[in-house]
């Protein structure tokens, strides 16, 4: 079998590993769009928080940024795994019966989501206050109630303020996916080291995996940039 | 000799804190304290080295001639588009199979997780300091750079002493950022057998499954990035020392995710 460059162990079906690393880049986006969803909630209740008239709940929201910020995500994303999984098998052996470990790719998400919510807080909280007094003063004079305010006014123009920092946010979450494989799931990473060391030629599929990557990087810039686009197209531009 | 100094030295802070640590910190205490020592030793090479790389990527990065820029862009571009993960196994596990590469000069090093660390930590901080540092330069104000080429600065005096120092004092708070994640990219570096922070609590977990060893772990990675951020605010007031008080000091207080929503 005479192949000089190596590229046919990236074939579709049994001879090849193009498909697995295709399954594997599939799980890594689905866990990139699962965590971003379930992050943008927590974020969005965590930013609430530290705009809360109470100390205490303020206190809390802060101190979830700062913990998270402080940590490695790997040690997060360990610490959720390993902890929901004892915390999971415990209840059960309580309860009276055995199961094999929790769904690593929840765990996953649990991890994920957790780290996206903690920056996007911040960001949230950016967006909120960024949004001029006047307008909000406004809203009020024109007699529209508190919540007509936040959802005609508010909400609206956050979007625009919020949206540099989500696509920032996106693309590290993106990456970070990465970080799931060290718990065993098949993603994308991990589908690339089963594939390199069975084949013993594992340069050729992290690079094909870095490829992946950085393909998945390059959709995501096109579509933060059209999305920042559409989402200013209300907006003059000053002299560049 | 200086694994040996280390060594009593984190004997010797653990023996000071033993009294008031919970038992089964005491138990692996040095090991805690060892590889806090290795993931601050990793942190400050290739935060130095990484600035090194980075100061004139970010110039070729902003330089007219395209030879220039456009591979610095690519640099810039591929190593943060990437997961540092996926960059350290390609340069551990990836580049070990060329035999080749064992056979050459640098196989020492390449086979060697430490300095793989080392390499790939520096290359990945390079790549978003030099983002940063760009972002710094082309905030240095049209005026002053004018400034200084009427009084007849050539390019590289007026890099030195206008354009550069300046760009440094606007991308700082921007820099320190960048330092924390670098420290948090560290952690990575116990999936390629250094055994820092990370890979020390990892290592005891794998002995007594105790979730505890994350939570100490956790603690000193967040003292660690305590102090930075400390050190780091500290000297961005000596660095904008010149400027007095500032007159927006209310609207200050807004996170910077606010200042970069607003188009320009």
């Amino acid at each position: 079998m005479a192949d000089p460059t190596g590229l046919a162990l990236l074939q579709w079906g049994d001879r090849g590993w193009g498909d697995d690393l295709a399954t594997g880049a599939l799980i890594t986006v689905e866990l990139a769009l699962v965590s971003l969803a379930i992050g943008l909630v927590i974020g969005l209740l965590a930013a609430g928080a530290k705009l809360s008239r109470t100390a205490a709940i303020r206190w809390i929201a802060e101190g979830y940024t700062n913990l998270i910020r402080g940590v490695p995500e790997f040690l997060v994303i360990l610490v959720v795994f390993f902890g929901l999984d004892q915390l999971a098998t415990g209840a059960a052996s309580s309860m009276g019966f055995r199961i094999d470990g929790i769904s690593k790719f929840w765990a996953g998400v649990a991890g994920l989501s957790v780290i996206f919510g903690a920056y996007a807080s911040e960001v949230f909280r950016g967006a909120y206050l960024a949004v001029p007094n006047g307008q909000i003063e406004a809203g009020f004079a024109s007699g529209m109630s508190a919540a007509r305010v936040f959802f005609r006014i508010r909400l609206p123009q956050m979007w625009r303020y919020a949206l540099p920092g989500l696509g920032n946010l996106w693309m590290v979450l993106l990456k970070d996916t990465s970080l799931v494989s060290v718990i065993a799931l098949d993603e994308l990473l991990r589908q690339a080291k089963i594939a390199g060391e069975t084949t013993r030629d594992p340069f050729l599929f992290y690079m094909a995996a870095a490829i992946i990557y950085l393909v998945l990087t390059i959709i995501s810039d096109i579509g933060r940039q059209r999305l920042e686009a559409r989402a200013s197209r209300g907006v003059q531009r000053g002299a560049a | 000799m200086i694994a040996d100094a280390l060594k009593s030295v984190s004997e010797g802070v653990c023996s000071v804190i033993g009294p008031v640590t919970p038992d089964n910190f005491v138990q692996y205490c040095p090991r805690f304290i060892d590889g806090f020592f290795t993931t601050f030793e990793l942190l400050a090479i290739a935060s130095v080295l990484g600035l090194m790389v980075a100061v004139p990527m970010a110039l070729a990065r902003v330089s007219e001639n395209r030879l220039l820029s456009i591979p610095a862009y690519t640099y810039i571009y591929v190593f943060r588009g990437t997961p540092l993960l996926v960059q350290l196994f390609l340069f551990y596990f990836g580049l070990a199979q060329f035999e080749a590469v064992q056979n050459s000069f640098i196989w020492p090093v390449l086979r060697d997780g430490w300095w793989v660390a080392v390499i790939v930590l520096t290359i990945n901080t390079s790549a978003y300091v030099a983002e940063i540092l760009r972002g710094g330069i082309l905030g240095v104000p049209n005026g002053e750079v004018e400034a200084a080429r009427a009084c007849g600065m050539p390019a590289s005096t007026r890099y030195r002493r206008v354009i550069l120092p300046q760009a440094f004092r606007i991308a700082w708070p921007a820099y320190g950022n960048e330092v924390i994640l670098l420290m948090k990219g560290t952690a990575l570096a116990s999936t390629i057998t250094v055994l820092d922070l990370m890979g020390q609590s990892r290592t005891i977990f794998s002995r007594n499954y105790d979730l505890m060893n994350f939570v100490y772990a956790a603690v000193l990675y967040l003292m660690l990035s305590g102090l930075l951020t400390w050190s780091f605010r500290l000297f961005e007031k000596r660095l904008n020392r010149h400027t007095g008080p500032r007159k927006t000091e209310g609207s200050s207080k807004k996170p910077d995710t606010a200042k970069a929503g607003v188009p320009a």
